[in-house]
């Protein structure tokens, strides 16, 4: 049985349509990977997931399921006293989300004691160990620092220790390694899937690095203007893509550019508010757009390896990228 | 830490002598002469008036006359009253205490509704409650203080009947003032009613003192807690799936206090400035009052020296909210 799994979701600021007829669902224990450009929809939709848009977004969906409980008619301390403990998040920013006014020990004990109750002393224990657990130098004595006296490493180890506290099980993370060092970046990966292992949780891992992805990942959704253009086992992503647009991500990786001379790109952006292309959304930005690609609105359809947005997916023999 | 301190400290120094210098030159621009007032209407010959004026120092050249004031203050001695014939400094620490319990009452009813008003109407930002909170405060801002208290006085005294005109208690109780505030005292004596009495006293004036404050800190409280409330760590608190009380009373509030502190430190001034004109309206025994009296009557000695006084009050009291930052902000408090 899916752990989670979303139907028909929308997300609207206003008049933009951030997330737009999205279904998606995550098996437990299993790890997915959400690509797209920036602009795609894949942060909004977890934090709908998670129940954290407020004013003026507005989230619709025929369901969202979690371990059968349907979180769209729960109300909002039964949500609340969900998120944080058994669906958890941690995020890009590891200097900004911690409270720099508080310490890390008491960010950390303070989940554990709104989901988990428990005596002072059990709770800083749990800390210590959690602490321990994400590979922390000295929890003892971090336990009482600030966050400001952390490296952005060191914080958002902080913060996975906060998100697993609970054991939750699911943990979504928002571009976890964007804003650290590249040597940092590969240890909080490590981390995150020893974690997920030891837990058997499921790991949703949101990024625009296929890198990461390619590491981690067994399943990846491919996003593009808030639609799901590509879902497939990763492995067989990677080797064929089906969509011109996971062609094209999969054809900037630099890893796979080395004998060209410059690193292809996809030109344009991903439309806004105002500029929503008719027909499929990435046909202007498409390098196998045939004439009609701006008239019909491709369906998602599933296909034996997945499912795939476009009228004319790419043939494995064509793909040799 | 220490060496903030020292720096702070040594402003004190060019900030008394400009204080010191300013007083001493505007209450002699101002026409009128001491002994002039001091005698009344009967008039007096010229003889003993020149002699008079010798007696006060005020014959000598303006340079002398503060040579002589300046030299006095850096041995703590702020001269005598013209009027009264007693110290200074002695006059002021018999009224300051009124003053002190006026502006700390002003302030603590500015801050008690001041700083959850700002976090409702930020938490409601838009809503018809935000729009009142800052419609008043605006209000409450551009409101000329002697005005209001007028306005005040007719209503809740004049018309309701409900608190007393002026004083600080009613003429019924007397006692031996132990500490200044009447509050304690009229407490301490034990009399049935002074307590009562001196806190019926002390509403009007407080809520006339505290509006200016009210508004300002309602005002900052707002847009502070608006700023906070995109941070990333509101969303993490969030995401932990704390209740929303939690997330905008602790880990909002404490990051939105640190510029509202700043603000109430600034206070303080508008407070004294407030406390003279409301101690006026309420004819309330404060150091305000004793000044506004002292400027009729040319009592140059009291002019210099009660502003003095109050200007190192507002710098002291400044250099402590400083400090205060520390204990709220651990960034600041780990700088060395």
């Amino acid at each position: 049985m899916a752990l989670l799994e979303i139907e028909n979701l929308s997300v609207t600021f206003g008049a933009l349509r951030a997330v737009d007829g999205l279904d998606l669902s995550i098996d437990e224990g299993e790890v997915l990977g959400i690509v797209g450009e920036s602009g795609s929809g894949k942060s909004v939709t977890m934090l709908a997931v998670m129940g954290l848009i407020g004013f003026p977004g507005i989230v619709k969906a025929n369901a969202v399921r979690f371990n059968g409980a349907e979180l769209m008619h729960l109300d909002r301390r039964a949500r609340r006293n969900m998120t944080g403990k058994d669906i958890a998040m941690i995020f890009q920013e590891p200097m900004t989300s911690l409270n720099p006014c508080f310490t890390v020990g008491f960010q950390i004990t303070e989940t554990l004691k709104v989901h988990e109750g428990g005596s002072r002393s059990a709770r800083r224990a749990r800390a210590l160990e959690l602490l321990a657990q994400v590979g922390i130098p000295d929890p003892e004595r971090r336990l009482n620092s600030f966050p400001h006296q952390l490296s952005g490493g060191m914080n958002q180890r902080v913060m996975i220790a906060m998100a697993i506290s609970c054991r939750p099980q699911l943990l979504i993370a928002d571009e976890p390694t964007t804003a650290l060092d590249v040597t940092i970046q590969a240890q909080i990966l490590q981390l995150l899937l020893g974690l997920q292992r030891e837990y058997g949780m499921a790991l949703v891992l949101i990024t625009h690095d296929m890198g990461v992805v390619a590491e981690t990942a067994q399943r990846v959704s491919v996003m593009y203007a808030g639609q799901l253009v590509e879902e497939r086992a990763a492995a067989e992503l990677f080797a064929s893509p089906s969509h011109p647009y996971t062609h094209a991500l999969l054809g900037a990786l630099p890893e796979r550019g080395r004998d060209r001379a410059r690193l292809p790109t996809i030109p344009g952006v991903v439309p806004g508010l105002y500029d929503r292309p008719p027909g499929c959304l990435f046909n202007p930005r498409c390098t196998s757009a045939r004439p009609d690609c701006a008239e019909r609105v491709p369906p998602l359809e599933t296909t034996h390896q997945g499912r795939v947005r476009c009228f004319y997916p790419l043939q494995a023999s064509k793909t040799g990228v | 830490m220490l060496r903030f301190v020292l720096t702070r400290l040594g402003i004190l120094i060019p900030t008394f002598i400009g204080v010191t210098l300013l007083t001493f030159a505007m209450i002699r621009l101002i026409p009128g002469d001491p002994v002039e007032l001091l005698v009344g209407e009967r008039g007096l010959d010229p003889v003993r008036h020149a002699q008079l004026r010798a007696e006060m120092g005020l014959d000598r050249p303006l340079l002398e006359q503060y040579w002589h004031y300046i030299s006095g203050v850096f041995q703590g001695d702020l001269g005598k009253s013209i009027v009264t014939k007693q110290p200074v400094v002695e006059e002021f620490f018999t009224l300051f205490p009124a003053t002190v319990e006026l502006s700390v009452c002003a302030m603590l009813f500015a801050v008690a509704l001041g700083i959850p008003a700002g976090i409702l109407a930020a938490a409601r930002r838009g809503s018809v409650f935000d729009h009142s909170v800052m419609g008043a405060a605006l209000t409450g801002y551009s409101m000329p203080i002697f005005w209001w208290g007028l306005l005040l006085i007719i209503l809740f005294s004049g018309i309701l009947g409900w608190t007393p005109v002026s004083g600080r208690i009613s003429l019924l109780y007397f006692f031996e003032p132990v500490t200044g505030f009447m509050l304690i005292d009229s407490w301490l004596s034990g009399e049935p009613g002074a307590f009562t009495s001196a806190v019926r006293h002390l509403i009007l004036p407080t809520v006339v003192l505290g509006t200016i404050p009210l508004a300002v800190i309602a005002r900052q409280t707002r847009s502070a807690m608006l700023e906070v409330l995109h941070e990333d760590y509101v969303r993490t608190a969030r995401a932990k799936g704390l209740a929303p009380l939690r997330v905008i009373g602790l880990h909002a509030l404490r990051n939105a206090l640190i510029p509202v502190i700043t603000v109430i430190g600034l206070q303080v001034g508008v407070l004294f400035s407030g406390a003279v004109l409301t101690e006026t309206i309420f004819s309330w025994p404060g150091i305000g009052k004793w000044i506004i009296d002292s400027i009729h009557r040319r009592d140059y000695p009291s002019v210099q020296g009660g502003i003095l006084l109050i200007a190192t009050t507002v710098i002291i009291v400044n250099l402590l909210v400083d400090l205060l930052y520390g204990l709220i902000n651990p960034r600041i408090r780990h700088q060395r």
